[in-house]
């Protein structure tokens, strides 16, 4: 793609795809956690969260509470950006190009389209090549991940179901994503063109992702992660980071519990080190099993 | 008599790379392809076997916070007050910096340049740029530097060199054998920055 091109500019040049999916590249190996308030957002900084995630709910209260989810009150952003030294992001409605202006606005460093909120286009996503903040979208398979990267998402997270403490649908998501990507790397070329109808996404990302054996963009686990082996299984299945919602400031004590998130993520591979960081974490947010929750109230199936 | 087999550094130096969190990868490709033997340091034995070691670009508070909880810093410390030759890109130039200005509770650097850093000095995201950047010691023109929330020297010591300026600022610094540079040469494909490293740690022997 030409916004990818090597080329070094003449005068500084802001907002490009490098610049945007650079940033993300930084945040590798880093937990990103939701915060409603500033003091929370300190707590999440202190533990090492490499960004929160600015929002007036985290999702297992926009459950519980019902009606339209929206962007947040920007003195709410306001106050966290103002707060902490990390990235902050915050979340738009999918299609809602003005929320996402408006976060554009604000100064924050990325915006989540997120299912997590209600939707404002059930057909339409924002196109976010016209932006100079890097957005991040979610996805439960290839061709969804594709079709967001198309209109220009910096940064792809699985979207599990988020505000459960339940990590299955994150699980299956992730697992979703890397299985198509194995399947393509043992496609021949004449074959990349009949994935790329059947995955409804551009050929020149197929083949991409077919040569690269990985997503063109950093690729994140979201929707369930409650515990620090919850964080560490989504990095052994192939996040290279992770997004946590509810599941910290749901807990018993949340500042102990994100700093051994933190850990877990870092020595996802090593679990000794999750059994010691796993040791006397308090109460885990009471969690939800999914097959009980009717059609309507899953968000994954939100976005298309 | 005279030693047939010399014990000085072989021809491929193993380099680390500090793997708590960052842009690891892209580093150990970099550092790979100038001939480098890269590998990811995440505990304090892993650093003993290298002759080099490269701190990425990443969040410079996690990257302090898991260094001081697992163990790190003063290994890392000990390492560069012994010559340890170190390259830090953005959060590895924050954390090779003697001070940083108005730093978080808690965060502390290696250290080992004399400087004070400003983190995020350029602004937040949407002030992150990409520009051409002459980099002293580097031919071929200049490099592509990618600056993402990107820090700059406030203020640097006699015996610190700066390599580069961004708009009057030094972005790339050096002093004896660590160096640092405010932008991402690892996103960019052009490995001139890794190999005039790796050249440094070939010398330090």
């Amino acid at each position: 793609m030409s916004s990818t091109s090597p080329s070094t500019p003449q005068t500084p040049e802001t907002g490009t795809a490098r610049v945007k999916r650079g940033m993300a590249e930084q945040l590798k190996g880093g937990v990103i956690m939701d915060v409603v308030t500033p003091e929370q957002a300190k707590i999440a900084e202190d533990a090492g969260a490499v960004a929160v995630m600015a929002l007036e709910r985290v999702p297992a209260d926009i459950r519980k509470d019902g009606g339209v989810a929206r962007m947040s009150d920007p003195d709410m952003i306001d106050g966290i950006i103002e707060a902490v030294s990390i990235p902050v992001m915050a979340k738009s409605r999918i299609g809602h190009l003005v929320e996402a202006q408006v976060l554009q606005a604000l100064g924050v460093d990325y915006i989540d389209e997120s299912e997590v909120l209600t939707p404002a286009d059930e057909v339409n996503h924002t196109d976010k090549w016209s932006f100079t903040t890097p957005f991040v979208c979610g996805a439960t398979n290839l061709g969804e991940a594709l079709r967001r990267i198309a209109e220009g998402a910096a940064m792809i997270r699985s979207k599990g179901e988020a505000g459960t403490g339940n990590v299955v649908e994150a699980v299956r998501h992730m697992r979703q994503i890397k299985g198509d990507i194995g399947r393509l790397r043992a496609l021949d070329n004449h074959e990349l063109y009949a994935a790329a109808k059947e995955l409804r996404a551009p050929y020149e990302l197929v083949r991409e992702v077919a040569e690269l054996g990985k997503l063109p963009v950093v690729l994140f686990s979201a929707g369930g992660v409650a515990t620090p082996a919850d964080a560490a299984l989504m990095r052994q299945l192939g996040a290279e980071g992770v997004f946590v919602g509810s599941g910290i400031f749901k807990s018993g004590d949340p500042a102990q519990r994100a700093a051994a998130i933190v850990k877990a993520t870092t020595f996802y591979d090593d679990p000794k080190v999750i059994a010691e960081v796993s040791r006397g974490l308090g109460e885990a947010m009471v969690g939800i099993n999914i097959d009980t929750l009717p059609d309507t109230e899953r968000y994954a199936g939100r976005g298309w | 008599m005279t030693a047939t087999s010399s014990p000085s550094t072989p021809a491929a130096p193993v380099v680390g790379v500090l793997a708590l969190q960052g842009d690891v990868r892209e580093h150990l490709a970099a550092l790979t392809g100038v001939g480098a033997e890269a590998r990811p340091v995440r505990r304090p034995e892993e650093l003993e076997g290298v002759h080099g070691l490269v701190l990425p670009g990443g969040e410079s508070t996690t990257i302090s916070k898991l260094a001081t909880a697992f163990g790190l810093l003063e290994p890392l410390r000990a390492r560069v007050r012994d010559g340890l030759p170190v390259y830090g890109s953005c959060a590895g130039m924050i954390m090779l910096a003697d001070k940083i200005l108005d730093p978080r509770s808690g965060q502390e650097t290696i250290g080992g340049i004399d400087m004070i850093v400003r983190r995020n000095a350029f602004g937040r995201q949407n002030e992150s740029f990409e520009a051409a950047v002459e980099l002293d010691g580097v031919s071929g023109g200049p490099v592509h530097g990618v600056f993402i929330r990107a820090p700059w020297v406030e203020s640097l010591g006699a015996g610190v060199t700066a390599l580069a300026r961004h708009e009057g600022h030094p972005v790339a610094v050096r002093q004896g054998n660590l160096l640092a540079t405010a932008f991402h040469p690892e996103l960019t494909g052009d490995h001139r920055v890794h190999a005039l490293f790796t050249e440094m740690v070939r010398r330090a022997d």
